[in-house]
């Protein structure tokens, strides 16, 4: 049995585990805890303090597995272990909060110092009332022409399957790139 | 109980703000990243600093404040060297050189100064000595501590968006596609403008231009956002070897496995 991984990285809140969730055929293995501070909690109750994990079986040889970080800096020594071995990751963000997008850019950058690996935007909570415009976004965020950022919404099968694919594409451009 | 701990549960600034309230008499000395420096305080006031090898005699402060000339700090180094910095500071009064307000202030504004730089340590260890009093020989001051303490804690939020913005100083510069042209640069920005190379990591740019972490992180950071440069891995650096991501080295199976996964992902 082989096995692959990708990560979902991306700051506090910004619908990672969602993401998972919706593609996931186990139960996502979350490993969520009560938040702490009263300002994290006026967001949302739970959060992931080490790790998401979901699995994706695509067929009796090989299985792909999704692991999402936990978004607060606090556990950001994480990162680097899940970072160990991806295939390519993707930064959520939240379209709808542009004050976490400097953290969004500073996550981005640390993975890219952890592993040259191919990766992809997600502008999460495009549905949501007050969503950047994806192009905004990406002038927020400094991505260059050539960084594929796209819309999303988490909790839309078919939108995390595009992203996922997305992803992918990159992966096997950079294979054939070193041909 | 002794005063000693890591600056990661308690940053400068909180030791600052205790020695102010506790009207505290001693030398906190601080072990950073890279030098040590030794800080004194009388009743809770800042009254002496040094820090790593810098040369800290008043001759040299007074030059660096340019109070001095080259030409003068030269000739008090030959002639006056072995004299203590009371001394020399006697005689540069007597001698008509330089008003006592102007020693004072100079000495006040590179004490700060060193106290300031003291901020961005965020790494390694400290300790209060109450007995260790400044040299003898030096001349010392009386600084409020409250204004630095504010313009710590403001300097401290900077610092923290800076490291968010340029997480590592391991990283090169390069020029994006905009021209250098009708830009306005101080002669700062432009000290670290003519270092930028895909070979020099913005620590080494730091290094030539003899700037700290913040100084060169606030002029990066503004040349980033004027969309002038652009992060990039050091040439000559090889990219960490990621640990193997694919089950195969074979490209054609590392393709066929990638196909696999689109295809699963489409039909899910």
């Amino acid at each position: 049995m082989q096995t692959v991984k990708m990560v979902v990285t991306g700051p506090f809140n910004a619908g990672k585990t969602q993401f998972i969730r919706s593609v996931s055929e186990i139960d996502v293995v979350s490993t969520e805890r009560k938040l702490s501070t009263r300002e994290e909690r006026s967001i949302k109750d739970m959060t992931t303090v080490a790790m998401d994990f979901g699995r994706i079986t695509v067929d009796e040889d090989l299985v792909l597995y999704l692991f999402g970080t936990p978004g607060q800096k606090r556990f950001d020594f994480m990162w680097e272990i899940l970072s160990e071995g991806m295939l390519g990751f993707i930064v959520m963000v939240d379209s709808t909060r542009p004050e976490t997008f400097r953290e969004a850019r500073s996550i981005l950058e640390t993975f890219r110092a952890y592993a040259p690996t191919p990766y992809v935007v997600a502008a999460n909570k495009q549905d949501k009332e007050g969503a950047w415009d994806v192009e905004d976004m990406r002038h927020a965020l400094r991505l260059d022409a050539k960084t594929k950022i796209l819309p999303c919404v988490a909790t839309d099968r078919e939108s995390v399957k595009e992203v996922l694919l997305a992803l992918l594409y990159s992966i096997l451009a950079e294979i054939e790139s070193d041909e | 109980m002794a005063l000693r701990g890591n600056l990661r549960d308690f940053t400068v600034i909180q030791l600052l703000n205790l020695i102010n309230l506790a009207k505290k008499t001693g030398t906190l000395v601080v072990d950073g990243p890279n030098e040590q420096a030794h800080v004194s305080f009388r009743d809770g006031r800042l009254s002496y600093a040094r820090i790593g090898n810098e040369d800290n005699r008043l001759a040299s402060i007074l030059h660096r404040a340019s109070r001095l000339t080259v030409n003068q700090y030269r000739a008090l180094i030959e002639r006056a060297g072995h004299v203590s910095d009371k001394e020399l500071g006697l005689m540069l009064i007597n001698a008509g050189y330089i008003q006592q307000d102007e020693i004072l202030t100079s000495l006040q504004a590179y004490y700060t100064d060193v106290v300031r730089r003291l901020f961005t340590w965020v790494e390694g260890f400290f300790r209060f000595e109450p007995n260790l009093l400044p040299p003898d020989d030096r001349i010392t001051v009386r600084i409020e501590l409250e204004n630095i303490i504010i313009e710590g804690a403001r300097q401290l939020r900077e610092w923290e968006q800076l490291q968010d913005e340029i997480p590592s100083l391991d990283m090169a510069l390069k020029f994006t596609d905009r021209p250098l042209k009708n830009i306005n640069l101080s002669v700062e920005e432009w000290r670290v403008v003519s270092y930028i190379n895909p070979k020099n990591t913005i620590r080494q740019i730091a290094a030539a231009n003899k700037m700290s972490d913040l100084e060169i992180r606030r002029i990066v950071y503004g040349l980033l956002q004027a969309g002038l440069v652009e992060i990039v891995r050091p040439e000559g650096i090889k990219p960490p070897t990621p640990v193997r991501t694919f089950p195969s080295e074979d490209r054609e199976e590392q393709k066929s496995l990638v196909n696999r996964l689109i295809g699963r992902i489409r039909s899910l």
